[in-house]
């Protein structure tokens, strides 16, 4: 296990000096992540958040070579690139044992507008990692909804209202989808926990074939919540169980310390209301006449938690008392 | 610099981006300067790997931590996640 005083000692692959906002999630976790590197890497990112502050004209924050594509094709990118290399291993070209290829994008280049090329990349066994760090939403361009917010949360396109409860579908479990293509490992982590996510990080890329790891990282400026809570917030989500940290390796699922320590001791499970209330995205719940989506956000937690306790085979004991 | 728009000739081919990022100094939006208490801190260096800017460094040759005010937003996670409430947010321009 490595101490935050060798990872200190790591370079700093994603630098200071990108323009995120104050308290950013996705750049939290992607300093995680390029510090998890096990050597020589290409990263390429399709547009999204973190794209646009980290290369804004003439500046980049990547201290790896770096590439940009359109919307829907991190995947695809990364593809071209893997095989790219393996020619140029062929023709020893490159000397190196390994180069890693990461596939960079946020919740709407995934759930919504990648997934046909992450599917087929996936599908036809590429050997990348492919990073989701999921903000709920369409952050840059204005906190519009995206296939990953979850029910409830008001957005610009979907706003709460006297009617409307602001988001009225669920969130798209994207990572289970991911394990139903098959490939050798999905995981999910969060920000708040960093040395699981710096852990699955490595075992991503160091397993033959395509990885997925969906990473949980609060946006501070549309969650609407303090910017200095955003590592409470991540590991509230993992602690009410509203996002599980699990991993899949060749579909088996197992659950990962932290949740596994909840689901044995089930009095440790927090309500959500907890979790809802540190992000005025939700504060509309919290009026008498919308407080059964509360009520429906738990039921629809405990459904799905209890459904992977029953995919990682663990008795159930976690069945919440709410 | 001048004030004229570069032409095509002039720009990276392909548009790279060819300075780094650390020549931006983001520092200046921050309206709540995070301030260490060297007494009180244990020096867990948690603060770095939940730092967003890469502002807390490890400084090895004072063996101490250190806060680069280049890049600070002063977003106040260090200060929230601090075990030993070592790190307090002091207004800027204030005492």
């Amino acid at each position: 296990m490595i101490t935050i005083k060798e990872l200190t000692e790591k370079p700093e692959l994603f630098t200071a000096g990108h323009r995120a906002c104050a308290g950013c999630g996705p750049a939290i976790a992607l300093r995680q992540i390029m510090k998890a590197l096990r050597g020589p890497t290409i990263v390429t990112e399709a547009t999204g958040c973190m794209e646009v502050v980290s290369t804004i004209y003439p500046y980049t924050a990547w201290n790896v070579p770096w590439v940009h594509t359109a919307f829907e094709t991190a995947a695809a990118n990364a593809s071209g690139i893997e095989a790219a290399l393996k020619v140029l291993k062929r023709k020893k070209r490159i000397t190196h044992e390994h180069v890693d290829v990461i596939a960079l994008a946020g919740d709407g280049g995934t759930y919504d507008i990648g997934i046909q090329a992450l599917s087929g990349a996936a599908e036809r066994g590429h050997d990348f990692l492919y990073v989701l760090y999921d903000n709920e939403g369409y952050m840059n361009t204005g906190i519009q909804r995206s296939g990953g917010t979850p029910l409830g949360a008001s957005t610009t396109t979907s706003p709460a209202g006297t009617v409307i409860p602001g988001k009225t579908q669920h969130k798209k479990p994207i990572a289970d989808i991911m394990v139903a293509h098959d490939i050798p490992y999905v995981a999910t982590a969060s920000i708040g926990y960093w040395q699981d996510l710096m852990a699955k990080v490595r075992k991503g890329l160091e397993v033959e074939g395509p990885a997925f790891l969906h990473v949980m990282a609060p946006c501070p400026r549309g969650w609407r919540s303090d910017t200095a809570k955003t590592m409470e917030i991540s590991r509230l989500a993992v602690e009410t169980c509203v996002f599980p940290l699990w991993e899949a390796v060749n579909g088996e699922y197992g659950l990962s310390p932290i949740s596994k320590a909840i689901a044995l001791k089930p009095d440790r499970k927090k309500p959500v209301e907890v979790y809802l209330k540190m992000q005025r995205r939700f504060a509309h719940l919290f009026q008498p006449k919308f407080q059964h989506i509360i009520k429906e956000i738990q039921d629809d937690t405990d459904k799905r938690w209890n459904r992977l306790l029953k995919k990682c085979n663990i008795p159930q004991v976690a069945v919440s008392k709410t | 610099m001048s004030q004229q728009p570069k032409g095509w000739k002039e720009i990276s081919i392909a548009g790279v981006c060819w300075k780094p990022a650390t020549d931006y100094h983001t520092g200046d939006w921050r309206s709540f300067k995070p301030v260490r208490d060297p007494k009180k801190c244990t020096k867990c260096l948690l603060c770095h790997i939940v730092c967003p800017d890469a502002a807390i460094q490890w400084n090895k040759e004072t063996q101490d931590i250190e806060f680069n005010y280049d890049f600070c937003k002063g977003c106040g996670i260090c200060a929230n996640e601090c075990g030993a409430k070592a790190i307090v947010m002091v207004q800027e321009g204030g005492e």
